[in-house]
């Protein structure tokens, strides 16, 4: 059986630190990026800081991209506009968008950059993908509510690189509301800016499914409420690349590096055996158990909807 | 009296022209189409058998659609269709056969927010306008700059921008921006909630979405003991009697700012729910005629009329808001008490035919109603009189003692003169207690 080339390990960093531990734990590709332009990051490399982001991803032989992914709104422009100034002379290897404004501007200051289309919810077909991929997109990043049929049409018709996350959380409602302080304001109680910020370990209980707990938390883009699940592939890594999908990507929000870390070494090792013998695939318990060493006890690992079917 | 003639520039200058900007009202259905064209809509947008985002309204079928392009066009209306799914591998072969249809059905334009419904109809239905939906989530005159710069004649805006962002964006771009200014409102980016696909497995962005958004949620706060060692149980953020928390927003009203929002520029007035009842659509949709048309026939002296928030009161079923216009919404936003679900006033009848010579009109029934019921009978023109029902009688001239078969034809002596469409609406005799 022919080697198949393996996909790219993409893994989220919020700091140069974090670049250089999951470069050593065998991540191809970071993505990174400041909170005034990319949303739900793990954590900010400023603007200022960029600049040697990129020169460690390059001492470590691995790709960086910078995510521009905000819905801007006009009064954001200017200051985006000088971003991508700063990005066209730092030459990341791609730039991941969702709002065309992106685009527009990138175009009116001459820079035709590496384009990744990642609107979250909303990439959720083929044919959307190409009309971005016409537009200058080289990859789409697919939304996490896809299952295995659907991504792997997407990967035979889009004619472009598809990524797919296989670890972590996801996004599953984004306000430009602020809402823990509105709750707060309306029990009475003084609720200051004090409250934003993702490390305040605030999360939500439905009451009728008291077993989850979603993770939520306010900053400058309003408020956000993430899964009460994380996503972990690692076992049905075969199934999945089955597809020839480009990058697996590995979410490290509201993780400690030391986690985000060992669970990038698990799925590099994952990655490998596969590479190297992909009929017969044989997930070693070990990348499991690192994995759960650190994991929450509140937060089941699953796969997702890979293999679910929605309604609607 | 004459003007000096050097007085006259000034004086015209101070007579603003206004451009007449559209309003826009949902057509939940065909009947409900009609209602808010007769009542004063300039433009409905429906969904019809595919990719709209209401997959469990009453939507159209393309005859049904012929149907309402012939009525509305007797009107001087326009009919739009919202294709406003994201759509899925699944949902794309079927999308060019369906713009040609709406092409050929005479629909004015569709409402999208997915790119490939949007170039397909471009490409394959040239005499359809594409409006990008509200659910692009479009915020900046960039962004509205590339749909313009693809062939958009008009953009939904989000519904975060303020009237700022939207002055803005009018200076800077040549389009047409449509904006919501009544009824519910995704608390979140639109397109940008997936948590009915989480927790319900139902697609929110193909027009399953089950609301979870106005569930019940406790909020807590991870704690740690004294060695930083994070505690099983985290610390609730409310007390056992307090409401839970929620995401649930006010419904938008913006009936009290018109002039400002003709003044900015907005082109296009749009009233939110293909869900909500007849009543609903017909006497929204009165209330903003009313203060358009008033406001453009006399900026200067014009005046909000207490009546009209009135009706727009009798058909709310929420509480209501100004969204994000003037700032962005806080804790008297947002619904944390049990939502009265109830409007104060429902729909009982309309008039199918009315009779001057003898006062006796014929009465489609469509809420219970008996002897005794005081009728309130309500038309484009505001409300005409009211009057307590005497004597009910069926078709055949039967007395009743109560209407209470849905779509009975009744005949009911009328205390003054109706027109066929006037509606006939009564108070709830229970209205349901807040806490």
């Amino acid at each position: 059986m022919a080697l198949r080339t393996s996909p790219e390990l993409l893994a989220t960093a919020r700091s140069i630190e974090e670049i250089k531990q999951v470069a050593q734990a065998g991540a191809d590709a970071v993505i990174v990026g400041e909170s005034r332009f990319g949303v739900r990051l793990s954590g900010e490399i400023t603007a200022d800081e960029l600049g040697d982001a990129i020169a460690a991803a390059r001492e470590h032989g691995i790709r960086i991209y910078v995510a521009v992914n905000h819905v801007f709104a006009n009064d954001q422009l200017p200051e985006l506009k000088e971003y991508i100034q700063l990005l066209k002379q730092l030459r990341p290897d791609a730039l991941v968008f969702g709002d065309p404004a992106v685009l527009m501007i990138c175009r009116d200051l001459g820079y035709e950059p590496v384009f990744h289309w990642n609107p979250e919810m909303t990439s959720t077909n083929y044919a959307t993908a190409q009309y971005w991929g016409a537009r200058g997109a080289k990859r789409v990043v697919l939304a996490r509510e896809l299952n295995l049929e659907e991504i792997t049409e997407v990967t035979e018709h889009a004619g472009m690189e598809v990524q797919v996350q296989v670890h972590g959380m996801t996004t599953l409602y984004h306000s430009g509301r602020n809402l823990i302080q509105s709750y707060m304001h309306y029990q009475g109680t003084e609720a200051s800016d004090e409250i934003q910020g993702k490390e305040h370990g605030f999360y939500l209980v439905e009451q009728e499914r008291k077993d989850l707990r979603f993770p939520i938390y306010e900053d400058r883009d309003g408020t956000h409420i993430m899964s009460a699940e994380d996503i972990c592939l690692l076992e049905v890594l075969d199934e999945l690349l089955t597809a020839p999908i480009h990058s697996l990507k590995m979410e490290g929000l509201l993780m400690s590096t030391e986690a985000h870390a060992a669970a990038v070494r698990s799925y590099r090792e994952a990655l490998d055996a596969w590479t190297s013998d992909p009929d017969n695939y044989e997930p070693n318990p070990v990348w499991l158990e690192r994995i759960q060493h650190y994991q929450d006890p509140h937060r089941e690992l699953t796969y997702g909807f890979l293999f679910k079917e929605q309604v609607y | 009296m004459s003007i000096r003639l050097e007085e006259a520039p000034a004086a015209v200058a101070n007579r603003r022209k206004l451009a007449r900007p559209e309003l826009l009202a949902p057509g939940g259905n065909l009947e409900k189409l009609k209602m808010a064209v007769h009542y004063g809509a300039d433009a409905v947008y429906i969904g019809g058998p595919q990719y709209s985002l209401r997959s469990n309204a009453d939507n159209f079928t393309l005859d049904e659609m012929r149907e309402a392009v012939q009525f509305a066009e007797g009107y001087g209306a326009k009919v739009f269709v919202a294709a406003n799914i994201y759509a899925h591998n699944e949902d794309l072969a079927g999308i060019a056969d369906y713009m040609r249809e709406l092409e050929a059905v005479g629909i004015a334009a569709i409402i999208a927010a997915d790119p490939i419904i949007i170039d397909t109809a471009m490409k394959v239905a040239p005499k359809l306008e594409v409006h990008l939906s509200t659910q692009q989530s479009t915020l900046n005159w960039e962004a509205v700059r590339y749909w313009k710069e693809e062939g958009l004649p008009r953009v939904v805006l989000a519904r975060e921008a303020s009237m700022k962002d939207i002055m803005e964006i009018k200076q800077k771009v040549d389009v047409e921006i449509e904006a919501f200014v009544h009824g519910a409102m995704c608390s979140s980016f639109s397109g940008r909630c997936v948590l009915s696909n989480h927790l319900t497995d139902r697609d929110s962005n193909r027009g399953g979405c089950s609301q979870s958004c106005r569930w019940k949620y406790d909020l807590y706060q991870s704690a740690s003991d004294e060695s930083g060692q994070l505690l099983a149980e985290g610390v609730p953020l409310f007390a056992d009697e307090e409401e839970s928390f929620t995401m649930g927003s006010k419904d938008l009203c913006m009936i009290e700012h018109i002039p400002q929002i003709i003044d900015a520029g907005i082109d296009s007035l749009k009233i939110e729910g293909r869900m909500k009842s007849m009543h609903y659509a017909a006497t929204v949709v009165y209330a903003y005629r009313q203060a358009i048309d008033a406001y453009l026939a006399d900026p200067e002296q014009y005046e909000l009329k207490p009546e009209w928030l009135e009706e727009i009161h009798k058909a709310a079923n929420r509480p209501l808001n100004e969204g994000f216009f003037f700032q962005v919404p806080g804790a008297k936003e947002h619904i944390y008490e049990e939502e009265d679900k109830q409007a104060p006033f429902d729909f009982a009848g309309i008039v199918l035919e009315y009779d001057a010579a003898t006062g006796m009109a014929v009465i489609e029934q469509r809420n219970y109603f008996k002897p005794g019921t005081e009728l309130e009978v309500f038309s484009p023109d505001g409300v005409r009189f009211r009057q307590t029902v005497e004597e009910i009688c069926d078709e055949e001239g039967n007395p009743l003692d109560a209407a209470r078969h849905p779509l009975q034809k009744l005949r009911l002596k009328m205390e003054g003169p109706v027109k066929p469409m006037d509606m006939l609406r009564k108070k709830f005799m229970l209205k349901k207690s807040r806490k």
